[in-house]
């Protein structure tokens, strides 16, 4: 019986066990981190805060002031679309980091008397003032911000638009994806920018305004928020904001503005034209064919509040649209 | 402790991490500015990955041999009506404020709540036949007859992930690409069943 197992070559049950044991505790804490580290993969944490330069001398503005508690820098530059970087709200600044908006021009022109290319420095100049604004997204959620910029009226006086000049088309800087693209500054990616097939949209991306409401006061180029210059992820180095229409008009990191005569295509009326009008104004008796646009999530509120007709601005605004079946023209 | 209890523990726990994650994140102040929204998508995705994974069991079984698999699936199937019914119950308190009536007209009026209301009412009988006593009752043919629901659940919910998507589709197609691969592993077996033997 050579093969007969000696007595003391038997592992005793007391280490075997003990040694299953240790095995087992193993098993659980690498599958647990393993799971731990997928989660985190998914859920990135916000990336560390980027602060950018002051703006100097803002003019503290009296124009549509609100009572409303304004929302923090950190939610505000955490938590917002910019699909040329990505379709996450809270991976938009991270993607955006490396995003290089110096030298920038904004070139105007079109339907003008004296077309101009506008460099960001000089636009700096212009006298900025602060204006605090409700921004209600289309997907419905909304903040109040305090943007500072100037009227957009100041940039279309300066280039004197024509008499058939009826619409305002804007442009945003993009140089993902395409070679063929007539912003290319940089090699494709070194700004972090997605193709539009990842994007689902057709970039670059364009908006438009109606001559009449560009011009109107409460429209304005932002350049910074809090005090500070834009952010990348919220649209650098200029960006436009009209209070009263839903978020995805007021176009972010602009190049290039044209005076037309006829309305101007607009990206997210081309990805889906039943859903996302031209006018695209805030109005809670107009549903989205999906979702309800009754209501909304101010961020950093539980539970929802209504929605205002014109975000709280007819006062304002309404008269812009006098006769017209908003029911049609959404 | 036998190997498959040990195994249950193992996925009952590491089932239960993201929660954990969602509750630290949550305590901490850290889902991001939108934390209903976080919270909401979170857990709807848990539910589409339970759901795959529960049908993934059989074409594993089948596939690789893995027949100890089966002992797993009612856990499984049971976390994805848990992660759904956390997020049916989010969206009716943070999103609905409770408001039956509101909830109504919204089943009503949008399709896509209503698809994913649909595919949470069709799992609530499968939660509740999943005892032993139940299988009993129920007796083992009727019972999986029943339990073939879940293909159809599955089905709505990536319908109702496509529909609330605004353009990047790339995650609702992976889940699509997912649930066909694996109904279609179905449909493959089931045409394959083996030819009578010829008598001789």
């Amino acid at each position: 019986m050579a093969n007969e197992i000696k007595s003391s070559e038997i592992t005793p049950e007391s280490t075997y066990l003990s040694r299953r044991n240790f095995i087992r505790a193993g098993v659980f804490a690498g599958t647990t981190l393993a799971t731990g580290l997928t989660y985190r993969f998914f859920n990135e944490p916000p990336p560390k805060e980027v602060v950018t330069a002051e703006i100097e001398n803002i003019k503290k503005s009296l124009d549509a002031p609100i009572e409303e508690k304004l929302n923090t820098f950190e939610e505000i530059t955490n938590y917002n679309n910019y699909y040329e970087f990505s379709t996450g709200k809270t991976s938009v600044a991270r993607a955006a980091q490396d995003f290089v908006t110096r030298p920038w021009t904004v070139e105007v022109g079109g339907l003008v008397q004296k077309p101009k290319v506008f460099d960001i420095e000089d636009l700096l100049k212009f006298e900025q003032e602060e204006r605090i604004y409700r921004f209600r997204c289309v997907e419905g959620w909304s903040m109040v911000i305090p943007w500072v910029g100037f009227p957009l009226k100041k940039i279309l006086d300066a280039v004197q638009p024509l008499g058939s000049a009826k619409y305002v088309a804007f442009r945003t800087f993009y140089d993902g994806g395409s070679s063929k693209n007539p912003d290319v500054k940089l090699p494709s990616g070194r700004n972090g920018m997605q193709s539009a097939f990842s994007a689902g949209i057709d970039l670059p991306y364009v908006e438009g305004l109606r001559l009449d409401e560009a011009n109107h006061p409460l429209t304005i180029l932002a350049t910074g928020l809090y005090g500070k210059q834009m952010p990348n992820q919220n649209g650098a180095p200029i960006r436009l904001i009209v209070p009263w229409k839903y978020g995805f008009k007021s176009i972010k990191s602009i190049v290039k503005i044209t005076l037309t005569e006829d309305e101007p295509p607009t990206t997210w009326n081309i990805a889906a034209r039943n859903e996302y009008g031209f006018y695209s104004n805030v109005n809670p008796t107009v549903a989205h064919p999906r979702w309800s646009q009754a209501t909304e999530r101010r961020i950093g509120e539980l539970s929802s509040r209504d929605t205002l007709m014109f975000n709280g601005y007819a006062d304002e605004v309404a008269n812009l649209y006098n006769g017209m079946d908003l029911k049609k023209y959404f | 402790m036998d190997d498959i209890k040990f195994n249950k523990i193992l996925l009952f726990s590491n089932a239960l991490v993201p929660l954990a994650f969602l509750a630290f994140d949550g305590f901490r102040g850290n889902l991001g500015a939108n934390p209903i929204e976080f919270f909401l998508r979170t857990t709807g995705v848990l539910t589409l990955i339970f759901l795959l994974v529960t049908l993934a069991v059989t074409p594993l079984r089948k596939y690789f041999g893995w027949n100890s698999l089966i002992k797993f699936r009612r856990m499984l199937g049971l976390y994805a009506f848990f992660y759904g019914f956390l997020h049916l119950i989010t969206y009716s308190i943070f999103d609905k404020s409770f408001d039956l009536s509101a909830i109504a007209t919204d089943v009503w009026q949008r399709p896509f709540i209503a698809v994913g209301m649909l595919a949470f009412f069709l799992l609530i009988p499968l939660a509740v036949t999943s005892t032993n006593g139940m299988i009993k009752r129920l007796g083992g043919k009727n019972w999986s007859k029943l339990h073939k629901l879940t293909y159809p659940i599955a089905i709505l919910g990536v319908i109702h992930f496509w529909m609330i998507v605004k353009s990047d589709l790339k995650y609702p197609f992976l889940f699509a690409v997912v649930l066909a691969f694996l109904l279609g592993y179905r449909i493959y077996t089931a045409y394959q069943k083996p030819k009578p033997i010829k008598a001789n």
